[in-house]
């Protein structure tokens, strides 16, 4: 009886911690009217055409942050695995590196690189200067999962046996590779969105019109409107996560099992 | 163009190949010439150099040294996506994503062929496989031995010069070993096609092959066909790998007259011995060229021994004998209605002197595979 009862414990405790706050904030955010819970905060946010713009722009950001680190992240962690075995403590050991290199000190040694260059005089070449420092960022999750997910098959086989076939590198890696770690792609991909969405450093430094320093500036003018706008950005969030995840549903049924 | 043995082109062609890694010698000096619709297998223990080989065939390494023709083309140089070479791994290496029926169209389509001839070509080898209600299933969804299959199915599809078999039934149970293996020699025979197994499994390997190529330690030690491995090793290697050996240590008493001594009882083998009177020999015999003293005449050597233990193999009872410090064993064929002899029983067994496999030339000898000692080749 005991024994069922504290795992039940501390997994109600851990719920309650990240539940109360979230219904606490979802209970302000009712109260823009006195006296009644209405959606009067939700209304007007989803009212502020800035609000569509930031979350777009910032939609767009994430995307594209995940295609360029697929595409980076894919074939460096193949060729390592199978070719290069030794270099990957030194791989792991740069793609930890955004852990311990603060994202101001990334953004202004971004920024100090390329002044003067079209990266950083034209609106699009600053978008470009983001996007590149959000797959920096990206790379300890990506690099991980996509590693996790060669491991979890033979690639030295694949590649040999898709070889004799007469396959050659770029159809080995997107009709072979890419497919099986597409499941562990898209895991490295959720944390990637999840952090690029309400990212407030760079974009605030790089002054991208991205939906974190939208929310900051939000919540120092408003009241009521920033609770509801957490509201609306983790329920948008969820759903763009469980959007890649209806996507990646097939795959991941055939991947999985024994082999 | 000569092959490798000197006479007229091979279909597959390894000319002395070589091949290290760092200071190791993987490979060394290994030469074969195999015609087309061959089967040849490639035995010996890990280690010993035979994936290797088939790996550079494959063109997975590249030799050291040496060159690899396979029909008239020296492909030593060439990619393994150019040499449209069939292989079989001992992990099947199915394409997780892919279904059956796409694991076996794979190398069609990157061939580009029309869809129609995929199609077709697909359903004929999921029939020779039998298979043909699996297409649409995934590799995930079958058996080891029917992934393997397809596996096969997969590299006869894009219809090879060349089928590799990289110890394709080392995953799979004993009775699936043994019904695969059947298949495989079907379908190789049904389609001609010129084979290279790799085994570390001599029964597997006697079994399949045309010829045999044992290797120990990066070199080549006999090329014959089976018949010839077993009756004839080249090299002490090869009468020890190949089957079980007994090791009788034994005394020169006559080395003139191949007379020698085990605890005192005498014995003969069918040559001269290199040796002295009173050295220490090492006399080799197949288990199954002892008998029990039953049918005993003159020419015959005899040994007494305690029965040590029986071993009851179904088909065959294997008894082991106790001379002094060695050890005997012996194969005689199951009779339900005769009592095998019991441990603790002194029993006499009786053995032709050309069943002895005197200590001789152990250095390899390739392609024109010489018995380990004259009275093997005698005992033939």
């Amino acid at each position: 009886m005991l024994k069922r009862f504290w795992p039940w414990f501390w997994f109600l405790v851990g719920a309650a911690y990240f539940l109360v706050p979230l219904y606490a904030t979802f209970d302000f955010s009712l109260r823009a009217r006195r006296g009644e819970l209405s959606f009067a905060a939700y209304t007007s946010v989803l009212n502020d055409v800035r609000f569509v713009e930031s979350f777009m722009f910032s939609l767009q950001t994430a995307l594209a942050t995940i295609v360029i680190s697929a595409i980076v992240i894919v074939p460096t962690a193949y060729w390592v695995q199978l070719r290069l075995p030794r270099l990957r403590p030194v791989i792991e050991f740069f793609t930890l590196l955004p852990f311990v290199v603060p994202a101001v000190v990334l953004v202004f040694s971004l920024a100090r690189t390329y002044s003067r260059t079209p990266l950083t005089d034209s609106r699009e070449g600053l978008w470009v200067l983001l996007v590149g420092s959000y797959v920096i960022l990206s790379f300890p999750y990506m690099y991980r999962a996509v590693d996790t997910g060669l491991r979890s098959i033979n690639i030295h086989d694949l590649t040999e046996a898709a070889q004799s076939l007469g396959a050659g590198w770029f159809t080995i890696l997107t009709r072979v590779i890419f497919p099986n770690v597409y499941v562990a792609l898209l895991s490295g991909a959720f944390i990637t969105f999840a952090i690029v969405m309400g990212e407030f450093t760079i974009a605030a430094l790089l002054a991208q019109p991205a939906f974190g320093p939208y929310m900051n500036r939000l919540a120092s003018s408003k009241v009521y409107e920033p609770s509801a706008l957490a509201i609306i950005s983790f329920a948008l969030t969820w759903a763009a996560i469980a959007a890649i995840q209806w996507f990646g549903q097939g795959t991941q049924a055939r991947v999985a099992g024994p082999r | 163009m000569r092959s490798s043995t000197g006479g007229s082109m091979a279909f597959l062609d390894i000319v002395h190949v070589q091949k290290s890694f760092g200071t190791n010698v993987a490979v060394e000096d290994f030469t074969l010439a195999v015609e087309q619709g061959e089967f040849v297998s490639f035995l010996g223990p890990s280690g010993c150099g035979k994936t290797t080989t088939l790996r550079m065939v494959a063109g997975f390494e590249k030799p050291t040294s040496g060159r690899i023709v396979i029909d008239g083309v020296d492909v030593t140089d060439m990619p393994p996506n150019r040499r449209n070479i069939g292989m079989v791994f001992q992990s099947y290496a199915l394409f997780p994503n892919m279904t059956v029926a796409d694991n076996i169209g794979f190398g069609l389509r990157i061939a580009h062929r029309p869809a129609h001839e995929i199609r077709a070509r697909v359903e004929e080898l999921l029939r020779i496989i039998h298979m043909q209600e699996f297409g649409r299933r995934y590799p995930y969804q079958l058996s080891g031995g029917q992934q393997q299959r397809v596996a096969l199915a997969r590299a006869l599809a894009i219809q090879p010069k060349l089928l590799l078999l990289d110890e394709p039934l080392s995953a799979l149970d004993a009775k699936i070993r043994a019904s695969l293996r059947q298949e495989i020699r079907d379908i190789q025979r049904q389609l001609g096609i010129t084979t290279i197994y790799v085994t570390h499994d001599q029964e597997e390997a006697m079994a399949l092959s045309d010829r045999i190529v044992v290797m120990s330690r990066g070199k080549i030690e006999q090329i014959g066909t089976p018949f010839e491995v077993y009756n004839f090793p080249a090299t002490r290697f090869v009468a020890s790998f190949v089957g079980t050996l007994n090791q009788i240590e034994a005394t020169v008493v006559d080395a003139a007259i191949g007379l020698l001594a085990v605890e005192g009882q005498q014995f003969r083998i069918a040559r001269p011995l290199p040796y002295r009177s009173g050295d220490t020999v090492n006399i080799a015999i197949r288990p199954e060229l002892i008998a029990l003293d039953g049918q005993f005449n003159s020419a015959m050597n005899r040994l007494s021994g305690t029965v040590e233990d029986v071993t009851f193999l179904g088909s065959i009872v294997r008894v082991r004998l106790r001379l002094a410090a060695n050890r005997l064993s012996m194969d005689i064929f199951n009779n339900p209605h005769l009592r095998p002899p019991q441990p603790g029983e002194t029993i006499t067994v009786h053995f032709a002197p050309e069943a002895c496999l005197a200590p001789g030339d152990d250095t390899p000898r390739g392609a024109n595979a010489q018995p380990l000692s004259a009275s093997a080749a005698e005992a033939a």
